[in-house]
């Protein structure tokens, strides 16, 4: 019989977990849920829309009462829970109900604080926290005029602009000098204060509130300097508490919320609480996205996979007010410690403060413009050390050169019709039509729902900004540390550790030991597996065909029409009329119905059925040609200008060397595709400056060039350093490579993993520590002597056989014929 | 492996063995009326699904297969092997055909099963 499990709090985090739960293992418990609001569950954060008029009550739903029916969830809505019975393990709720529990859930979030100074139980004062609060404001704008909002901060300021809209005269007190002071730096404050000023509404900063005042209802505020101000409505949006009262009646261990461990467990180990209710490691957190990031974990332990732990979050905010951009994370204030970056420009009300310590993004503060917001969110949460971008880096992540999408970046700004994914053709009004009727939060769901960004990503920016935009607040806010797919709660860096310590060398030893939750994982993780063994233990590592995508295991690329392409190598970009002869005479022999000349300095052919290929390439490989690898996540080419030896401005023998390279890397398996060129002069024919590794040589000898890319976002390599010999040059290319292999994510090309780790540790890790250098190079060569077997060559001589070859042939009428 | 196909009053037929499969792998049975993949899961369970994606077409007998299902390598659907119904949120499917196994020999019914129009 399945155990029990009860949910005290019916409101985001709870259901949230218990979500998670049913994903991960439906049938582990009865669940039972208790809520003191009287409906199904529904997102808080938009509450806010919903007081401006933006939205109606319908549409912020996220589980209506059938989800709970379809899901056996029982629910009791309206009903408070009073009581916890530790030792009967029973919950006792107001109006008598009871309910056994194996495991007990504490959601229940927190409570608004109220300033308890004289009149504040008056009609007419109200704080802003649910749905019935939300009612009685809008209410109130109904019949009356003038409303104060004591408070300056996130919430204060969303009813002020909610109240506003609904046509009331609004005054936000504020007790301090700047709002939002626990967001913003006094810059950025003030620009807020200025444009919610222009848009009506009115402020005391500095104000202190002594009473309120009325006889039926309120009707004026007084201040400490015995002012008073005319008012109706009183909104108090001072701050919350974490609702722990139960808790503490319980005997549960509370300080300034309910302590939990990092799995979630209160002291009482069969009791696990999640939400704002907790306090985590000291902290308490009063947005969703920790939220989220904890009902992960509390479901993982629920469902005993034992695995993921909970280990505090970094948050950062917006303020849900249409047509005002603002930003904010991490620690801004600083300290002796600290340096500010700061970019003003008053006349666009444009503002962007970062602070930094040792070349570490802290905090961040943006209005006017948030692009980039995420970005520096990355940044921070990554800790990636800037010191290479700090010139630039107040300018943002140049959205240039994104391809696909023109010069479109602001999508509030937006048509409906305007396209956001160029790959699947999915426009802005189909991302937020499903945003909205199917209740989407995350970017995975929103791929797996409009194919958005499922293709080549180069939109992802703008998805998660459309989401964001649309379910507003933090909603799309990714995890920090991410999982590597579903079938597993285990990050990329964390598998490939486990890889190296525990010795793991074959994809199923991976899963065995990560205890992956999905039999056999997806078509996302094994192939990432498979790399990360073969990168580990080039020798004994198992290489498993079945985890490699179909390119990859037929060494050769897949067509819309299920043919497959040829590309042999030209080392360098070069060839020779033999050669082509023989490419010449396999086009007439096969009926290659196209030969194109790649944009890798190659010449491929295309339309051939699969079992042609091996024949194919042998006649290839009887002329000297071997496989090409433009299939892979490996090594592509190495393109080439003709150099010293032709050009009249050529400085080095910039063709021979790139032979050389080719000759180095070809075969090796990379984490994604790695490409290299090598021009003979700075004209650079050879485009060295946007490969993963350029070479441009000079009259000195070379200077070295990474993290370059042409292709979805362009980005222009960054300099790495000069060196004076070719066999240096070989030396740093192999060291390049190497780091890059053992350390990149997979599907991580060079440009993001640069920008990710920090072009400083690179250059710390090849160019400043020879001797590591030296290792790494001296790695790469090894893992090469098992990689460089002509993968065409082994099938051509009947390596996998059954891959090229159908298992039987069957006639109509069921006449039998051999295969 | 190039099997002779043998026919019985049922319409089954021998195909190969359960070996001419690689686990987790498909090969492909050519008939007049278009290819049909036979997969092989982990625990050896065999399923024949037409080899044509719902989505646009692409060969599902090239994809990765896990559990009881395979991503289509062009797009990466994912196709329920024993329904061949696409995993929601796509919709579509992909018509199933009967399979049996005695011993290791696989015979296959080139008649597909009702229900779904993409024979
Ligand atoms: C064949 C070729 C087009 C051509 O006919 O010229 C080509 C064809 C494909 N490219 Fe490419 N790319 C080709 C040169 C390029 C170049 C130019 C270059 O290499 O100088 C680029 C931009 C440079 C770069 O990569 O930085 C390029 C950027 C891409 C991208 C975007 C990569 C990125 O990081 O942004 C993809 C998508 C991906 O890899 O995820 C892609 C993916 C593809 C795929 C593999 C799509 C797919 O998965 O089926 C295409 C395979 C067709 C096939 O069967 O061969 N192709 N692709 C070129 C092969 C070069 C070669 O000889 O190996
Ligand atoms: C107006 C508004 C705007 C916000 N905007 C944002 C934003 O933009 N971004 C962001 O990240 N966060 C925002 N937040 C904060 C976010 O909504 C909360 O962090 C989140 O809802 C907390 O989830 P929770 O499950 O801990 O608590 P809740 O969602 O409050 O759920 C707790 C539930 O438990 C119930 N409950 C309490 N005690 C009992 C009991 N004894 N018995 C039964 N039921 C009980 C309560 O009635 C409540 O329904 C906003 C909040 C508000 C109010
Ligand atoms: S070859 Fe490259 S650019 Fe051309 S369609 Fe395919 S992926 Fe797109
Ligand atoms: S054809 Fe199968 S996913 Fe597109």
């Amino acid at each position: 019989m399945a155990e029990k499990l009860v949910v005290i709090g019916n409101g985001m985090a709870g259901i949230r977990t218990i979500e998670e739960l049913l994903k991960i293992d439906p049938q582990a418990f009865d669940i039972t849920v208790f809520g003191a609001e009287p409906y199904g569950n529904y997102n808080r954060i938009m509450l806010s829309p919903v007081l401006t008029g933006e939205k109606s009550f319908t549409d912020i739903v996220t589980h209506d009462e059938q989800w709970y029916v379809d899901n056996a969830v029982t629910l009791y809505k309206g009903i408070s829970v009073t009581e916890i019975d530790r030792v009967k393990r029973r919950v006792i709720a107001a109006d008598g109900t009871t309910a056994d529990y194996d495991r007990l859930l504490i959601a229940t979030g927190s409570n608004p604080f109220v300033i308890p100074m004289p009149g504040h139980n008056l009609p007419g004062v109200v704080t802003f926290r649910d749905m019935h609060d939300v009612d009685s404001m809008i209410d109130a704008a109904n019949k009356y005029k003038n409303a104060v909002v004591i408070g300056g901060g996130l919430l204060g300021l969303e009813a002020a602009n909610g109240l506003m809209q609904q046509g009331m005269n609004v005054t936000v007190v504020h007790i301090m000098d700047t709002l939002m002071e626990r967001q913003l730096d006094k810059v950025a404050a003030n620009m807020l204060r200025s444009s919610l000023e222009e848009r009506g509404l009115n402020f005391m900063m500095g104000a202190q509130t002594d009473a309120i005042l009325g006889k039926e209802r309120v009707e004026n505020v007084r201040f400490a300097d015995g002012t008073e101000i005319a008012a109706d409505l009183v909104v108090m949006a001072v701050g919350i508490r974490p609702n722990m009262e139960l808790a503490l009646k319980s005997g549960i261990h509370c300080e300034r919320g309910i302590v939990v461990s990092d799995t979630m467990q209160t002291f009482d180990p069969r009791i696990y609480a999640v939400g704002e209710c907790v306090q985590h490691r000291g902290i308490t957190y009063g947005l969703v996205a920790p939220l989220f990031e904890m009902a992960k974990v509390c479901a993982n332990h629920l469902a005993r996979y034992g695995i993921g732990r909970y280990v505090g979050s970094v948050t950062s905010t917006k303020l849900k007010v249409t047509g005002i951009d603002l930003f904010s994370a991490g620690d801004f204030t600083g300290n002796d410690q600290t340096e500010e970056l700061i970019f003003q420009d008053a006349s666009s009300g444009v503002y962007r403060k970062l602070v930094v310590q040792d070349n570490k993004i802290q905090g961040a503060v943006m209005y006017g413009d948030t692009i980039d917001g995420s970005w520096y969110f990355d940044l921070l949460r990554d800790g990636t050390d800037i010191s290479d971008m700090r010139k630039n880096i107040l300018f943002g992540q140049a959205h240039l050169g994104d391809s696909g999408h023109g010069e479109n970046n602001r999508v509030a700004a937006m048509a409906d019709s305007a396209e956001i994914c160029g790959c699947n053709g999915v426009c802005k009004g189909d991302i937020v039509k499903a945003v909205v009727d199917k209740k989407l939060f995350t970017l995975e769901d929103v791929r797996a729902h409009t194919k958005a960004s499922s293709s080549c990503g180069s939109c992802t920016g703008l998805v998660e900004a459309l989401l964001a935009h649309t379910v507003g607040g933090d909603f799309s806010t990714a995890p920090h540390l991410k999982p590597l797919c579903g079938c597993t709660e285990h990050t990329h860096d964390e598998v490939r550790a486990a890889i190296v310590k525990q010795e793991l060398k074959s994809v199923r030893d991976v899963m065995t030991f990560l205890e992956w939750k999905t039999p056999d994982g997806c078509s996302k993780c094994r192939p990432a597996l498979n790399y990360y063994v073969v990168c580990a233990w080039p020798k004994e590592g198992m290489d498993d065909y079945q985890s490699r995508f179909i390119n990859e295991r037929v060494h050769a690329n897949i067509q819309k029409d299920g043919t497959y392409s040829v590309i042999p190598r030209m080392w360098g970009g070069g060839t020779t009329p033999q050669e082509l002869r023989a490419i010449a005479d396999v086009a007439e022999e096969y009926n290659v119905k196209t030969v194109h000349v790649t944009g890798g300095q190659r010449i491929g052919l295309y339309g051939l059925k699969k079992e042609q290929l091996p024949a194919i390439w042998k006649k290839l490989n009887a002329a000297g040609m071997v496989s090409g690898h433009a299939y892979g996540k490996a090594l592509r080419t190495v393109k080439t200008c003709v150099g010293k030896e032709w050009c009249r401005f050529g400085t080095q023998d910039s063709t021979q060397l790139g032979v050389e390279m080719e000759k180095l890397s070809w075969g090796s398996w990379t984490p994604h595709k790695f490409k290299m060129a090598a021009s003979g002069c700075p004209r650079n024919c050879a485009e060295a400056t946007i490969k993963d590794l350029g070479v441009v040589c000079v009259d000195s000898g070379y200077e070295l060039h990474v993290g370059g890319n042409g292709g979805v976002k362009v980005r222009a390599t960054d300099y790495l350093c000069n060196v004076k010999t070719e066999e240096e040059v070989l030396e740093y290319v192999a060291a390049f490579m190497q780091l890059y292999r053992k350390e990149a994510h997979y599907l991580e090309r060079t440009a993001p993993w640069l920008e990710r780790v920090g072009l400083t540790y690179v250059k710390e890790q090849i160019v400043e520590n020879e001797t590591n250098r030296k290792q790494l190079a001296a790695e790469f060569r090894e893992s090469q002597q098992y990689m460089q077997d002509d993968p065409w060559a082994e099938r051509a001589q009947g390596t996998d056989k059954h891959e090229f070859e159908p298992i039987a042939m069957v006639m109509v009428g069921n006449q039998a014929v051999p295969a | 492996m190039q099997t002779e196909t043998v026919m019985n009053e049922k319409n089954w037929v021998e195909i190969g063995k359960i070996d001419d499969i690689p686990r987790l792998g498909a090969r492909v049975v050519r008939t007049e009326e278009g290819d049909i993949a036979v997969f092989r899961t982990a625990d050896d369970e065999i399923f024949a699904v037409r080899d044509k994606c719902p989505h646009k077409g692409g060969p599902l007998s090239q994809g990765i297969v896990h559990g009881k299902k395979v991503a289509c390598p062009l797009h990466n659907w994912n196709i329920h092997l024993d329904s061949g119904e696409a995993v929601a949120p796509d919709e579509g499917c992909a018509a199933t055909y009967p399979v049996r196994v005695t011993g290791t020999t696989i015979y296959l019914s080139t008649i597909p099963d009702t229900g779904c129009p993409n024979q």
